[in-house]
């Protein structure tokens, strides 16, 4: 075993790598709940890759056959129902997944310095990983899938003078059709999913050259055994997180099937109940909302009225509203990084940031009528639509304003090793 | 040869850039043909043929929905009290003018038809292109409160519409619904989908 082991790694750096990403890579060694989603994310994303695979052993991506290979995957495939579950339950639960680790990141400022870049690659596969969602869910061919795909293409009509052209270029029609399922069939089952692959490996390679942050926030590297160099408050990864992910990893796959085994529709939030019904291009129907993680931004889109006769303010606003995590690293400015030592002016703005988007993204699945109209003195306005806009300038200020609040916070001091 | 360039470092960055603005070029090039095949082909451009229909099919006060290029188009037949809620509500509108090009120069007046009774509009909305609800009658029955004089709503995203295919103000679409072209053929015969020969 030995000397087959030596054979390898004279050609290829087997037990290098082992040991520089696993079993002497040094995490700290305060963990606690919040770090689970991050290995839960990977996880996710191998259950969507082999499932995926397998359905498109039986799915056929052309917009006569679509919806009944579907149907025929559901009823007369072996264990096809449950794959296809598998696969619907977990596109939601990958963004269930991700939402928690990048809020995460957030308390825990892993965004800061040194860890911009990883951050910046973690953004990445939130948008690519909202593309290749949003590409999967046409495929189906059901009211849901036509009418979303045509609200979401319709988007880039707004942009000014080539918009029309765009809009076209992407659908490869005048309309959501054939051209449309089997392009978008191709970017969600190869190119995407190689794009979020290369991401997730250049995401992992930044953070082992950084190292990974910790609920204090404090670096580990600072305090180093000064005879074996290996950070005093690091644990190698693995056995101690290898063995603490998989905790995780069970907990979350009970859920997991749970949700396939009973609810995988989710009272029509993971699989919306007017896609069950094939897609009819000359009737929409009565309320169409995107799935719920991504409402928030959807309400977003709503939420900003037309000017100059066009509705690209509220593209824009809705675009923003994802870039604008790119520049967290650097909108930041705590002295502190961990939500533990922060003063109350930066943990009342998180916990307004939170309820904000939980309130876009439960308008995002309902009318704007929801909650009737405003008296006259409001101009007859629709509550939810104030509402949502209301939590759309919150959202906004939650970035916009950080630079100001988080430098004007009244900090604790850092302790200098971690705590428990 | 090789030994004068050896001496001359700026000859070589100079090839050096040409050659990765040759290749860059060349790069471009190599993707052309991936850009282009995302346009629509030429047999999803031959799909949009126009359609023929016949007027007489629709019932005073009805509407009917024709499909071409893959879009609803609407006919409705509108009756006397529908044509006079095109007055009525006409200072609710945005566009009431139809100012906004969105209907060929034939249908550029009121009823924003060729014959006043038939409406010929496409059912799609101006905002995100969702298919409203026609609610042609008025009043309260519409489910849009009594000063409801008929017209389309899109529960999308609460767009309104009135029965000229003229947007009100206030909602989040920006025109007018479109008009396609469309030239009578007889007194009842329609095409829809092309213009009049030399028109």
């Amino acid at each position: 075993m030995g000397a087959l082991m030596q054979w390898i790694d004279e050609r290829f750096p087997a037990t290098k790598l082992w040991k520089e990403h696993l079993s002497e890579y040094y995490a700290p060694k305060n963990f606690n709940f919040w770090y689970y989603f991050g290995s839960l994310a990977l996880l996710v994303l191998v259950i969507q890759i082999v499932s995926g695979i397998f359905l498109t052993m039986h799915y056929k991506p052309d917009a006569a056959q679509a919806f009944n290979s579907v149907e025929y995957i559901m009823r007369d495939v072996p264990g096809g129902w449950i794959i296809r579950y598998i696969h619907s339950t977990g596109a939601s639960m990958f963004f269930v997944v991700v939402y928690l680790h990048m809020f995460r990141g957030l308390i825990y400022g892993s965004h800061r310095k040194p860890r911009e870049l990883i951050w910046l690659f973690g953004t990445l596969i939130y948008l690519v990983l909202m593309a290749e969602a949003f590409m999967g869910y046409l495929l189906p061919w059901g009211q849901m899938s036509y009418w979303g795909a045509q609200v979401i293409v319709n988007l880039f009509s707004a942009v000014p003078f080539i918009g029309e052209d765009l809009s076209v270029w992407i659908r490869g029609d005048y309309v959501i059709g054939d051209a449309t399922l089997s392009r978008f069939f191709a970017l969600h089952v190869i190119a995407l999913p190689l794009v979020l692959i290369a991401l997730v490996v250049v995401h992992i390679i930044a953070l082992h050259e950084v190292g990974s942050n910790n609920p204090d926030g404090v670096e580990i590297k600072k305090n180093k055994d000064p005879k074996t160099g290996k950070p005093l408050d690091g644990i190698p990864f693995h056995p101690y997180y290898t063995l603490k992910d998989m905790v995780g990893v069970v907990v979350f796959l009970m859920v997991f099937t749970a949700i396939i085994f009973f609810a995988p529709e989710m009272g029509g939030y993971f699989l919306e109940y007017n896609n069950f019904i094939p897609a009819d291009p000359l009737v929409t129907p009565p309320h169409i909302a995107p799935v719920w993680y991504f409402t928030p931004f959807y309400s977003i889109l709503r939420a900003v009225p037309p000017m100059f006769g066009s509705q690209f303010p509220g593209v824009v606003a809705m675009g923003l509203a994802v870039v604008i995590l790119f520049f967290l690293p650097w909108l930041d400015r705590g002295k502190v990084k961990s939500i533990r030592y922060r003063g109350t002016l930066f943990k009342s703005w998180i916990v307004a940031f939170v309820v904000v988007f939980l309130i876009l993204g439960y308008l995002g699945t309902k009318p704007t009528n929801l909650w009737g109209q405003f008296g006259g003195w409001l101009g007859h306005a629709e509550v939810a639509t104030v509402v949502a806009r209301l939590c759309t300038l919150a959202y906004f200020a939650f970035f916009l304003l950080m630079p100001w609040y988080t430098s004007k916070d009244k900090t604790l001091p850092e302790p200098s090793r971690v705590t428990h | 040869m090789a030994d004068t360039d050896h001496g001359n470092p700026g000859k070589r960055r100079f090839l050096l850039a040409a050659t990765t603005v040759a290749g860059g070029a060349a790069a471009v090039a190599a993707a052309s043909p991936f850009f282009l095949s995302w346009f629509p082909s030429e047999r999803a451009k031959a799909a949009g043929a126009p359609v023929e229909f016949d007027m007489s099919k629709v019932e005073p006060g009805m509407l009917v929905t024709v499909e071409w290029r893959g879009k609803p188009v609407w006919i409705v037949h509108r009756t006397k009290e529908m044509l006079d809620s095109l007055d009525a509500v006409a200072s609710e509108l945005a566009d009431p003018g139809s100012d906004v090009t969105m209907q060929p120069d034939y249908c550029k007046n009121k009823e924003r038809a060729q014959k006043p009774q038939y409406l010929v509009v496409e059912g799609i909305c101006t905002h995100l292109g969702c298919s409203p609800t026609a609610l042609l009658k008025s009043g309260t029955e519409s489910g849009l409160g009594e000063g409801w004089k008929g017209g389309f709503y899109c529960s999308c995203h609460g767009s309104k519409f009135d029965l000229a295919g003229r947007v009100f103000k206030g909602v989040p679409a920006p025109t007018n619904l479109r008009i396609p072209a469309h030239t009578y053929l007889s007194e009842t015969r329609v095409l829809i989908g092309e213009d009049k020969k030399g028109a």
